[in-house]
């Protein structure tokens, strides 16, 4: 007999019991390790799907913002440029403009400075003439310039032709006052005498003269009635030197003021 | 020289005994247990994992797989059932190379009892997929009169499948036998080697048939496909 049936009877039973202790200890285990292990990889997988998602969103809204923010600098430059040309031809304009009000007043200041030292020049100039003739005067002929001058102030009178000696006494008779006989200086009662005499004696009449000290005239003498007028002054003398100090400074001054120019 | 383990006797009383059969299955039976408790009690359930885990990962996967593969839709609720019977059968199989050792399903009452629980085994699931009803039709058809000629096949390949896994099993120890007493050296061991190839193809024969009579009952359908497809 082959088939033993007690053997038969116990290897089922062994079996069912082995398929019960073998679902408990290996299938179920296992089986749970290996859903719970691709639970696990599922839900990263789907957790990094998510992230790259994500990512993707955040590149593509990084990518728009950097557009936006190169957009936005290049009209920021754009439009900053174009302030500082503006700004920069204005405050150009503005440092021309300075330098031209600076220029005139340099050229104002310069002008000014000239006509004052032409001033001074001058009357230094007169000063000077009129102590050197003075003093070449008094040491040559042992006279003052005063003295020199209505001297030669009459022998002048006494040298004028008939003609104007003529349309003096006209215009003399015509006035309502006296003549006037300006000096730069205070006469003397002796001078007055001569000059009144000299006077006198030249239009043939009794003159009535009123005597006045100018010292404008500096070296010199004036006669004036009724719009005649006759003077002998250094101011003659000193006329042309001044027109040829004059004419020096102003060559002077432009050649100055040529390297400053703007 | 005896033909089956059952008449090795280790212990009688009347109508109980313990025979080498029952003895070397408790011996699996206890190897396969104290085995996998001492490799699941620590279960990694991360990425990283010790080898043995992995080899019996491989070996739980590899047969839902292959229960999958023969039709049925949930193995996880057969995988209990057919991955015993192969790993049973194939751990018998393979202690044949220890010396001494029996190999239970060289008994014809192993495989017969194993061919009965697959013969249990097979309506039962049947009745749990389509309810009691909807299983006994499957008997009736195509039509009524196939009832008769239904039921001698269930019948007859229970017996087909217990008889074909005995005459494997107890071939290979025969022949390693009579082998012995012609030729001592060399040529046995040859048939060790070839011994346990075929024991590992009986494990997945038997196990593959179980499964695809399971599922001929569990799937509404003719039962005629399932039947053309078990291996002679």
């Amino acid at each position: 007999m082959l088939i033993d049936w007690f053997t038969l009877g116990a290897q089922a039973l062994n079996f069912l019991v082995l398929v019960w202790l073998l679902k408990r200890f290996l299938y179920r285990p296992i089986l749970d390790a290996v859903d719970a292990r691709e639970k696990r990889i599922a839900s990263e997988l789907a957790d990094a799907a998510a992230k790259q998602v994500e990512a993707g969103k955040e590149r593509d809204a990084f990518n728009r913002k950097n557009e936006e923010f190169d957009r936005q600098r290049a009209d920021l430059f754009r439009k900053a440029t174009e302030e500082v040309k503006g700004e920069r031809q204005r405050l150009l304009d503005a440092a021309r403009k300075e330098a031209d009000v600076l220029a005139a007043k340099r050229q104002e200041a310069l002008k000014n400075a000239t006509e004052n030292l032409t001033q001074e020049l001058r009357r230094r100039t007169q000063d000077e003439i009129f102590a050197i003739a003075r003093k070449t005067l008094s040491d040559l002929a042992g006279a003052s310039l005063e003295e020199r001058l209505i001297e030669t102030f009459t022998r002048r009178l006494r040298d004028l032709d008939a003609k104007t000696k003529s349309e003096v006494s006209l215009a003399l008779k015509s006035t309502q006052g006296s003549a006037v006989f300006s000096s730069a200086f205070d006469l003397s009662e002796e001078q007055r005498a001569a000059l009144q005499q000299a006077l006198n004696v030249a239009f043939s009449d009794a003159i009535p003269i009123r005597f006045e000290t100018v010292p404008k005239l500096i070296a010199g003498v004036e006669f004036s009635t009724n719009g005649r007028k006759f003077v002998w002054s250094i101011s003659d003398y000193l006329s042309s030197m001044e027109a040829g100090v004059g004419e020096w400074l102003k060559e002077a001054a432009e050649n100055r003021s040529i390297p400053n120019a703007p | 020289m005896h033909l089956s383990p059952d008449e090795v006797l280790f212990w009688h009383h009347g109508f109980l005994k313990l025979n080498a059969t029952i003895v070397f299955t408790w011996v699996l039976m206890f190897a396969l247990t104290v085995g996998s408790w001492l490799v699941t009690r620590r279960l990694s359930m991360g990425l990283e994992r010790s080898r043995w885990q992995n080899v019996l990962e491989m070996v739980v996967t590899g047969i839902e797989k292959q229960i999958e593969d023969v039709g049925l839709k949930r193995p996880r609720a057969y995988i209990g059932f057919l991955g015993t019977l192969f790993l049973f059968v194939a751990s018998a199989s393979l202690s044949a190379v220890l010396p001494g050792f029996e190999p239970p399903t060289a008994s014809l009452s192993t495989t017969a009892a194993l061919a009965l629980c697959v013969f249990a085994a097979v309506p039962l699931f049947g009745i749990e997929e389509q309810g009691l009803g909807g299983y006994l039709r499957s008997y009736a058809e195509p039509t009524v009169l196939m009832l008769p000629f239904n039921i001698i096949s269930e019948l007859s390949r229970t017996l087909a499948l217990a008889v074909r896994l005995f005459g494997n099993m107890m071939s290979g120890g025969m022949i390693l036998g009579i082998l012995l007493t012609i030729t001592p050296f060399l040529f046995p061991i040859v048939m060790t080697a070839l011994g346990l190839l075929t024991g590992m193809v009986q494990a997945y024969i038997f196990t593959i048939l179980a499964a695809v009579y399971i599922a001929a009952a569990v799937r509404n359908a003719p039962r005629k496909p399932a039947e053309a497809a078990s291996p002679t």
